[in-house]
């Protein structure tokens, strides 16, 4: 039983850094019609970054608020890059964000060298009747929350958030309503750089990091974001969190190295299942 | 206002707008009317921007607001949403004054855009646009699909605003019974050239129009 609870809040928290990639994929996605290829390189800038920052003495939050910037940072350049010329299709988009991704590799390694990199997280654990939990885990946990929490407010209750909505729901009348679209993909690229990179900051003292741990990163993002349909970012909460706990309960009570594959194998059985009805990615359009 | 000078549009080698010159003065009640593919929407689109022109110049003096063909609502947004992103332009986000003048909306402002009827949607898609306070309101097909009577409470509400606040209208239809009998002058459009324009009165009398566009009564009534 201890042992179940332990790979239960393992994979919660390890599925709620899945739902923050999916998140920023989901809002991305929805604004522009683009799958950021990208996504996972955000993650992993902004956990070397918060390692380098904490190295050089600087304090815990301030050091992880600097590294999430620096993601949104990335994310605006992705969005430059991909939809910056208007008329691009997303396909040629798409294959953009693989090409920032890839040089967002070549950065990494030129700053970062190729080695892991990890810092400490909240440390200590929290007793829980006859259960112990990381505090790190309550951490991911409760800054997930929150961000979904704001999320949720901003969609629903801004006009801005709405703008972006309309964006995403017909592109055309949004510009004929006076929204400028292209702005509103570029925010939406940025916004899901910030949301990558609060997922690094989160993961890295779990697992550390290295500058090819984008590729894990974005396939277990990429199969949350599915899981809810590419359509709403609070459900791709709950399909990060069914895959991190589903992969947690794989290692533990199978073998380490299944869980790996699980978000693959995954994708695959959504997308072939979506796939036998209309073309994957365009049930999302719907 | 709205001025369009010998203006001409191109879709890779297919000429969709051969100069096409036109315009709506303030207050001014306008039609385009032409059969399915005459151009009236790229028209439109031209003047939005949407789509560039090859030649020709497009002024506007003062707000335009274009309610497109087919609504082009935002569906996964509540009626109340829609109205108020019509005015993300001009920034007045009070929709009270839309539901009195479609009192009907009112009843269905919390619901989905997607959830309503045709003839709803299309009162949504004419708020929205009247939402940006415009001096010019171009509308395409506002007849389409809908029911002779629901047309008729339209077509009231901007005769009303016309009279009321001296808003143009450009009326894009190919219903060319509704067009001509709702506003004072029209351009007939055929194959992206204009081919007859003047007073509607004298159009709606002249041979062009009567036999191409407003048929006999009996094939009206059919």
């Amino acid at each position: 039983m201890s042992a179940f609870f332990s790979y239960l809040v393992h994979g919660i928290a390890v599925g709620c850094g899945f739902a923050l990639i999916a998140s920023g994929l989901i809002i991305i996605y929805r604004v522009t019609r683009v799958v950021n290829l990208a996504q996972g390189m955000f993650a992993v800038l902004a956990g070397l970054a918060a390692a380098s920052l904490l190295d050089a003495g600087l304090p815990h939050g301030l050091a992880e608020v600097i590294a999430t910037l620096a993601a949104a940072t990335a994310g605006l350049i992705t969005g430059v890059v991909a939809i910056g010329k208007r008329g691009t299709h997303p396909e040629a988009s798409l294959i953009a964000t693989l090409g920032v991704g890839i040089f967002g590799y070549a950065l990494e390694i030129s700053v970062w060298g190729d080695q892991p990199r990890s810092f400490a997280g909240l440390s200590g654990q929290l007793e829980l009747s006859d259960f112990q939990v990381s505090k790190q885990y309550l951490l991911i946990i409760f800054v997930t929350l929150v961000v979904f929490g704001g999320l949720e407010l901003f969609f629903e209750r801004t006009y801005f958030g709405k703008a972006l909505t309309a964006c995403a729901s017909n592109p055309k009348a949004a510009r004929l309503v006076g929204i400028e679209v292209t702005r509103m993909g570029l925010f939406g690229f940025t916004l899901g750089g910030a949301l990558g990179g609060v997922a690094g900051v989160v993961l890295t003292p779990l697992s550390p990091v290295s500058y090819d741990s984008d590729m894990p990163l974005f396939v277990n993002g990429f199969a949350a974001a599915i899981l809810a349909g590419l359509k709403q970012p609070v459900l791709a909460l709950a399909g990060g969190v069914a895959l991190g706990v589903a992969e947690a309960m794989v290692a533990g009570y199978a073998k380490a190295s299944y869980q790996s594959s699980l978000a693959l194998v995954l994708c695959l059985v959504i997308l072939v299942a979506q796939a036998a009805r209309r073309p994957a990615l365009q049930v999302a359009d719907q | 206002m709205i001025a369009v000078e010998d203006v001409v549009v191109r879709y890779g080698s297919a000429t969709a707008l051969d100069r096409v010159s036109l315009t709506v003065g303030a207050g001014e009640m306008v039609a385009l009317i032409g059969a399915n593919g005459a151009g009236k929407s790229t028209l439109l689109n031209a003047i939005s921007r949407v789509v560039p022109t090859s030649k020709g110049v497009i002024r506007i003096r003062g707000s335009f607001a274009h309610v497109p063909e087919g609504r082009q609502l935002f569906s996964d947004l509540s009626v109340d949403d829609n109205l108020r992103l019509g005015a993300f332009r001009s920034g007045d986000r009070q929709t009270a004054w839309i539901y009195e003048l479609m009192p009907e909306l009112e009843r269905v402002r919390k619901q989905r855009a997607d959830s309503l009827s045709g003839g709803q949607q299309q009162m949504v898609a004419i708020g929205r646009g009247l939402m940006a306070r415009p001096d010019v309101i171009a509308i395409d097909e506002m007849s389409l699909g809908l029911a002779p009577k629901i047309v008729q409470a339209i077509a009231r509400q901007l005769a009303a605003l016309n009279e009321s606040d001296g808003l143009g209208v450009l009326l894009v239809e190919q219903s060319a019974r509704v067009a001509l009998s709702l506003c004072s002058k029209a351009y007939v459009l055929e194959s992206g050239r204009l081919v007859a324009e003047g007073a509607s009165r004298d159009l709606a009398n002249s041979c062009l129009v009567e036999s191409a566009y407003l048929g006999s009564p009996l094939e009206e009534a059919t």
